[in-house]
């Protein structure tokens, strides 16, 4: 079976961004980029299912300018077989980037598509959801482990309460959440290896989707900063500032 | 305009988050209809029936709908959404699961966590872990959106409007529950509680998370857990707060061994107050706590539930 991972190219998650002063957007010159971290644990997954003899490919496909190439090399480093670059300068809404995967869904018909649960950066928390009902499958997402059992996979997702399994059909739309894997790290002869990996590029354009943007940024501000407030001695301090300053406990 | 709010409920108890999706969903104004899906949920039905400012709620009780699975919820959501301009639900993992979709099948955007209305067709959000805060504009003429609760103040209960039930029931047949393995606590939950009291890797190990429970009791605290406690096994995931956790914003937040990294930072930084006990006086939280102290958790943590 095939697997389709979608990665994302975004701000290393330790780098703290900063805002624009002209409050247009976050300031990304300079900023240290990598895969967005779920993206990772779904790069596993599907490495892991090929190296368990469940999958017989991986494809990693990444949505972006040229500089999300280095992504795919670092996915065909971590044991992806073969990328696709869409190609395109523009910043896409999740429902966008969800149509242009449906039609590599369509060319490729993975049995399962992996996503990561949410990019680090824009905290969207769509596109593969999106991507199952555009595509009509059912969607195991936030999931910790996934189980392909002949024509159908067990999903146990982490929700609010707790933990849920639930049995979809194949094909299936799977995103990642924290505690599904670690992923492994690139060893040096795989990062020469990935090099020589294919990686396909089209544009977006070609697919004849109205890409339009659905919503306008209209600003971006800091957020309201916190002070740091004051170091206590003791452990009796700090009872009588909660009750008598700030009041929060009786 | 016509708002539909789904209403966040486990077929018995209508959570409390409703009632601030129901606060947003007034900041843009309209009629706003609760919908309940769900199976054998006529007293959520009956609660929803109390919320302030409310013109209706709308019930689909079927055993197709028992674990609001995305595939059935998002097809009978869309179909709905052909009376209503706008569809809102609670951006907690059931409504961030069918959402999306929802949004899909009526070809439009989805607007994710929003802390504040600006206008009908303008939200603000946060972003980069909440490093930065969006102001944006969605040109869609219907609108899906989830309201990130920690950013309204719920409405009150003391209302009461009709209940209509829908006969309509969609199986998409391509998914199936399987089994729940649900946290038993009881300790108010995370998203309500007043006071949170949270533990991370220093903790150690899970045991040690005992040293929690005097304290909670005296404070009538939820606990919580960093993501590294929750990845050692310390404790269950559903109590990790932070950017992919849960988020809270309680009047007291007690870190303790927590470092403070910007995704746990994400998920608590909206306290009132914030007390950080931890024994390297360099960690980060300490930039963000009203109250620090330098100590072994250890020490610190059997003299605070003796002082209280
Ligand atoms: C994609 C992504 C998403 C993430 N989402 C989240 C999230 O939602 N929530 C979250 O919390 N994290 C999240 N993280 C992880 C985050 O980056 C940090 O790794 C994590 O928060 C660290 O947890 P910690 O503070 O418990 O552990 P550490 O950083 O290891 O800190 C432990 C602290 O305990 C203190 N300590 C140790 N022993 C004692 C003692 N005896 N007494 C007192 N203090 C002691 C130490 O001084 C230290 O400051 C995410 C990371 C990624 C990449
Ligand atoms: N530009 C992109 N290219 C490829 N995959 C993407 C892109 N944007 C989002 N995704 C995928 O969708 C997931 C969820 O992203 P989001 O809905 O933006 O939070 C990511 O973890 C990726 O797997």
């Amino acid at each position: 079976m095939k697997v389709l991972v979608p990665i994302k190219r975004v701000i290393d998650y330790n780098v703290k961004v900063r805002v624009k002063s002209d409050n247009s957007n976050v300031d990304l010159a300079n900023v240290k980029m990598a895969i967005n971290p779920f993206c990772e644990i779904a790069v596993e997954e599907a490495v892991r299912l090929k190296e368990a003899g469940t999958a017989t490919e991986v494809i990693v496909i990444s949505i972006g300018d040229k500089n999300c190439q280095e992504q795919l090399r670092t996915a065909l480093a971590l044991g992806a077989d073969r990328a696709i670059q869409i190609e395109t300068d523009q910043n896409l809404d999740a429902l966008n980037i969800a149509k242009l995967l449906q039609k590599i869904v369509e060319e490729e018909q993975p049995q399962l598509v992996i996503l990561g649960k949410q990019s680090i950066d824009s905290d969207n928390n769509q596109t593969g959801q999106m991507l199952a009902a555009l595509t009509g499958l059912a969607q195991g997402t936030f999931a910790s482990e996934v189980k392909v059992e002949g024509e159908k996979v067990n999903i146990t997702r982490e929700v609010d309460g707790g933990l849920q399994t639930v049995s979809l059909n194949l094909p299936a739309i799977v995103t990642t959440d924290l505690r599904l894997n670690e992923p492994r790290y690139a060893s040096l002869p795989n990062i020469m290896k990935a090099k020589r990996k294919p990686l396909e590029v089209k544009s977006a354009a070609d697919f004849g989707i109205d890409l339009t943007a659905r919503t306008i940024l209209l600003k971006v501000t800091p957020p309201r900063e916190r002070e740091a407030g004051i170091i206590v001695e003791s452990i009796d301090e700090l009872v009588e500032k909660l009750k008598n300053e700030a009041k929060v406990i009786s | 305009m016509s708002i539909l709010v789904y209403a966040e409920h486990d077929n018995s108890v209508l959570k409390a988050d409703t009632l601030k999706t129901v606060a947003a969903a007034q900041k843009i104004g309209g009629d706003i209809t609760i919908l309940v899906v769900g199976h054998n949920c006529q007293t959520v039905a009956e609660k929803a029936a109390k919320v302030n400012g409310i013109t209706k709620v709308v019930v689909a009780d079927s055993a197709a709908y028992e674990h609001q699975l995305a595939e059935n919820v998002s097809l009978l959501v869309s179909e709905l959404a052909a009376d209503y301009s706008v569809v809102m639900a609670t951006a907690l993992t059931t409504g961030k699961n069918f959402m999306p979709r929802v949004a899909a099948l009526l070809d439009v955007a989805q607007i994710s966590d929003i802390i504040a209305v600006e206008s009908a067709d303008t939200f603000v959000r946060p972003i980069y872990a909440g490093n930065a805060i969006a102001t944006v504009q969605s040109l869609d003429a219907k609108k899906v959106i989830t309201v990130r609760s920690t950013g309204f103040n719920p409405v009150a209960c003391d209302g009461s409007a009709g209940i209509t039930s829908l006969d309509n029931v969609i199986n998409a047949g391509i998914s199936s529950h399987v089994s729940d393995e649900l946290t038993v606590s009881e300790r108010p939950d995370l998203g309500v509680a007043s006071v949170v009291i949270s533990g991370g890797r220093g903790m150690q190990n899970g045991d040690n998370f005992k040293l929690f429970d005097g304290i909670a009791d005296k404070l009538g605290a939820a606990i919580g857990a960093s993501r590294a406690a929750v990845d050692a096994g310390f404790v269950p995931n559903d109590m990790q707060v932070g950017q992919t956790g849960k988020i809270v914003a309680p009047d007291l937040y007690i870190a303790v061994g927590i470092s403070g990294a910007i995704q746990h930072l994400a998920g608590m930084k909206d306290s009132k107050v914030i007390v950080a006990i931890n024994k390297d006086p360099e960690a980060p939280i300490f930039q963000v706590a009203d109250y620090g102290i330098v100590a072994d958790l250890f020490e610190a943590l059997p003299e605070l539930e003796n002082a209280l």
